[in-house]
């Protein structure tokens, strides 16, 4: 997929995830050169089986972390939309985890620092390998009017959600 | 050190709550790769000379948790699990998918190698270098999906608590065993993701003897360092290319071989063997996928073929049940081999079983052997206390399911898997019942019979094995052929995937990833007369040497377990069976093959070529 020329937006069909963590693999080996699934900017959560997801940053409308970080180490792309972090005025805080809806970010296990999907400077390599597997979960969009922060859901409450549309009431003994 | 490995091993003394980091020479790890080979190594490194007294039940067996130098990389992401087995008294490298190879090479460690007992019942929970015994009395007695729940909300509270300024923390891998397990079943699986399961060998059992119901590990690293990034990036995209194109594959993983390995290929155990062809239509994977599939692709770590599908029954009487397709091997053995075939039904066997942590292949065996000796009169309904097991009764199946994994009753015979079952029954009855024990030493034969030839098990498939019934290990002549058992151990050490890595890949692809991951430069060729061929004369030389309980005698169990020369009665190949005199031929012209002597064991000279000169003094007393 050819980088867009404006804004974008990972669209998501969270309860087709297979939990293959393709996306892990994708993202660590274009960010680090390395499979690295813990410094990967998307991670998939399975705290129930089948329930897999990626957790991955929505790109809230008023990027709550942006305005929380007491450094300005976070910055939001023109281009892309994205969320990018100075790594030169992260001090690893953590005020951007706890401003996060979702509590997306996490920290770089290597070092103190924190790390969000930058949306590969537009052309996102996890959306590239699910695509290319067919299944269909992460899709570039172009970034429009859209209540993007309902996406940045915690993991458990995001996998209460796909459980129960997978598992009916059954859910409610895994969770 | 070679490139693909963390460089260290995690070994934990249970007995003593202790643990340390061990290393083997660059050597060792060039013959014997990792996983399966390494096990085979390891165990007769430490164990050889006090083999044959050694109870796989006691604390002194080594439990041994290893992923190969692939894990990660080739798509799968398999761990091997090894020790010695319960079953039959020699060495099984037992595979599982799920993500706990890959979290342990995150957490920097080749493998875990387990040794001792726990004074009460423990699990491990590994972050990084950090490793703690922790109390399990919680999740003690916990059926497996309950496991799974306590231990994720267990290790996410730690790790928020240690390591409060991380972020949301992902679950820890987990490797667990439910009550069968915990009661050390001999046919007790090693269980993962809930439906994932270490099966052959009966590794739940070990555990369990050791008080250990599961290991947890979250790591935090990358995967190590390779020696061509690109080549490893190239080859992961030719195996998931392949993958794609796989669309049936992909589609109904190995769920269409309920149907098919009967109505096709007449190669699918049914009540106990006694037929392998089916035409049920009602059994068709479109019946499962139509009516119970609540997911359609299910996949382990990097995974492109996801041939695992999750099912759920949705209504009647066994409502709520889930499970995963449940794939060929759950569908047949869960299934006709009990005369079940309603797909609802199946699901509900399959999920029962994956929650007592026991091996639907040697489960359902044991089940079918007891079912048969109850059609033929020879197990009443008293022996089976109170269950009438007539074919096809889910329910009755479930019960004495149940009672197995508590060893309860009947189950406490049962649980000792087919063979030792055979052996006891038939004191008790004074009847050799051994003729409707479908297994190869100590080891039910996977859901693949070779009396049709149309299936791709071969006539000595199972007789030659090292790793005995075992389906994915299987022999053949020439002995390095295309189905040679030295693929299987490579598949084994490596690790790969038989799905995401077969069907339709070049041949040398698993060993050109291998050279791309670690930089060295092994053939097929060098494999089999080498690493591959060492790893199998270890694992032979073991299983000859047996256990206190039982010992092999190659001249009587090199062989077909007897149902297979009984002519298939019905079906497209009526009237085929394996024939007794040309399998014999086979099996010593594969021993010729092999380097075994006409009583089938490793030659002298054999051994001394392999360097392996402890095997050769360990097996000198069997060829007095």
């Amino acid at each position: 997929m050819a980088t867009r020329k404006e804004p974008i937006w990972i669209a998501r069909d969270l309860s087709k995830c297979s939990g293959c963590r393709k996306c892990e693999i994708a993202c660590s080996l274009h960010h680090e050169k390395r499979i690295w699934p813990e410094a990967s900017r998307v991670r998939v959560f399975m705290l129930v089986p089948g329930a897999d997801f990626p957790h991955l940053c929505a790109q809230c409308e008023d990027y709550p972390c942006v305005e929380a970080c007491p450094f300005k180490a976070l910055s939001v792309s023109r281009k892309t939309s994205a969320v990018l972090v100075n790594n030169k005025k992260c001090t690893g805080c953590g005020k951007c985890i706890e401003a996060c809806p979702g509590r997306i970010p996490h920290m770089y296990p290597a070092n103190k620092k924190i790390v969000i999907c930058d949306l590969c400077n537009g052309n996102p390599q996890c959306v590239k390998v699910c695509q290319e597997g067919g299944w269909n979960v992460l899709k570039t969009v172009t970034r429009r009017e859209h209540p993007y922060k309902l996406y940045a859901r915690k993991p458990e409450e995001q996998t209460r959600s796909l459980a129960i549309k997978l598992y009916g009431e059954k859910a409610e003994e895994f969770i | 050190m070679i490139l693909g490995y963390a460089g260290k091993f995690l070994e934990i003394d249970l007995s003593e709550g202790a643990f340390k980091n061990v290393t083997f020479d660059d050597e060792l790890l060039k013959d014997y790769v990792g996983g399966r080979a390494l096990a085979a190594k390891i165990l007769c490194e430490r164990l050889i000379s006090e083999w044959e007294e050694l109870d796989p039940l006691s604390p002194d067996n080594i439990l041994l948790f290893l992923p190969g130098p692939l894990t990660g990389f080739f798509p799968g992401g398999r761990v091997c699990v090894s020790g010695k087995s319960p079953q039959s008294n020699g060495v099984v490298g037992s595979t599982v998918g799920g993500e706990f190879g890959v979290e342990l090479r995150c957490a920097g460690y080749d493998g875990v190698i387990v040794t001792g007992q726990a004074e009460k019942p423990v699990y491990v929970f590994i972050k990084d270098s950090d490793v703690e015994i922790r109390d399990a009395s919680r999740i003690w007695g916990k059926d497996g999906k309950e496991t799974n729940t306590l231990l994720n909300k267990e290790c996410r509270r730690l790790l928020s608590e240690r390591y409060p300024d991380y972020g949301e923390w992902k679950e820890p891998a987990k490797l667990y065993i439910g009550p069968a397990g915990e009661n050390k079943v001999r046919t007790a699986v090693v269980v993962a993701k809930w439906t994932h399961a270490a099966g052959y060998g009966g590794y739940g059992a070990v555990m369990g003897s050791k008080n250990l119901k599961a290991v947890a590990v979250k790591g935090t690293g990358p995967l190590p360092e390779v020696a061509d990034l690109r080549k490893v990036s190239r080859l992961i995209d030719v195996v998931n290319k392949n993958a794609y194109e796989n669309i049936l594959w992909r589609r109904w993983g190995t769920g269409g071989g309920g149907y098919s390995f009967a109505a096709k290929t007449s190669s699918e155990p049914i009540r106990n063997w006694q037929e392998e062809w089916h035409d049920e239509k009602g059994y068709g994977v479109d019946q499962f996928e139509s009516r119970l599939w609540v997911k359609q692709s299910w996949s382990d770590f990097g995974c492109g073929t996801n041939c695992m599908k999750i099912a759920q029954v949705k209504s009647g009487k066994f409502k709520g049940a889930i499970t995963d397709n449940p794939d060929y091997e759950m569908e047949a053995y869960l299934g006709p081999n009990l005369g079940i075939f309603v797909p609802e039904e199946n699901v509900f066997m399959s999920s029962l079983i994956d929650d007592l942590g026991l091996c639907g292949i040697q489960t359902g065996n044991v089940m079918g052997f007891a079912a048969e000796l109850f059609q033929r009169g020879i197990l009443s309904k008293k022996d089976l206390d109170g269950i009438e097991l007539k074919w096809g009764d889910t329910e009755a199946f479930a019960k004495l399911a149940k009672k197995i994994a508590l060893r309860e009753g009947i189950g406490d015979l049962l649980a000792e898997g087919t063979y030792r079952a055979a052996l006891k029954i038939g004191r008790m009855k004074g009847k050799d019942v051994l003729q409707y024990a479908v297994q190869s030493k100590g080891i039910g034969i996977g859901a693949h019979g070779i009396r049709s030839g149309k299936d791709f098990s071969t006539d000595i498939g199972y007789a030659c094995s090292v790793q005995c019934g075992d389906h994915t290990s299987i022999t053949d002549l020439p002995e390095d052929g295309a189905v040679g058992e030295v693929w299987a151990v490579f598949n084994d050490s490596a690790i790969c995937c038989n799905f995401s890595g077969g069907f339709g890949l070049p041949r040398n692809l698993k060993f050109d990833f291998y050279n791309a991951v670690t930089g060295l430069a092994l053939t097929r060729e060098s494999w089999s007369k080498g690493g591959g061929l060492k790893t199998l004369q270890i694992q032979r030389a073991l299983l000859l040497l047996g256990g206190p309980d039982l010992k092999w005698n190659p001249k009587v169990h090199d062989d077909n377990p007897s149902r297979f020369y009984e002519p298939l009665p019905s079906g497209p190949y009526k009237g085929k069976a394996a024939d007794r005199t040309s399998v014999r031929e086979s099996v010593l012209q594969y021993y010729q093959e092999v380097g075994w002597d006409e009583n089938g064991i490793p030659k002298s000279e054999t051994l001394k070529k392999l360097e392996l000169r402890d095997v050769n003094k360990a097996l000198r007393k069997l060829r007095k």
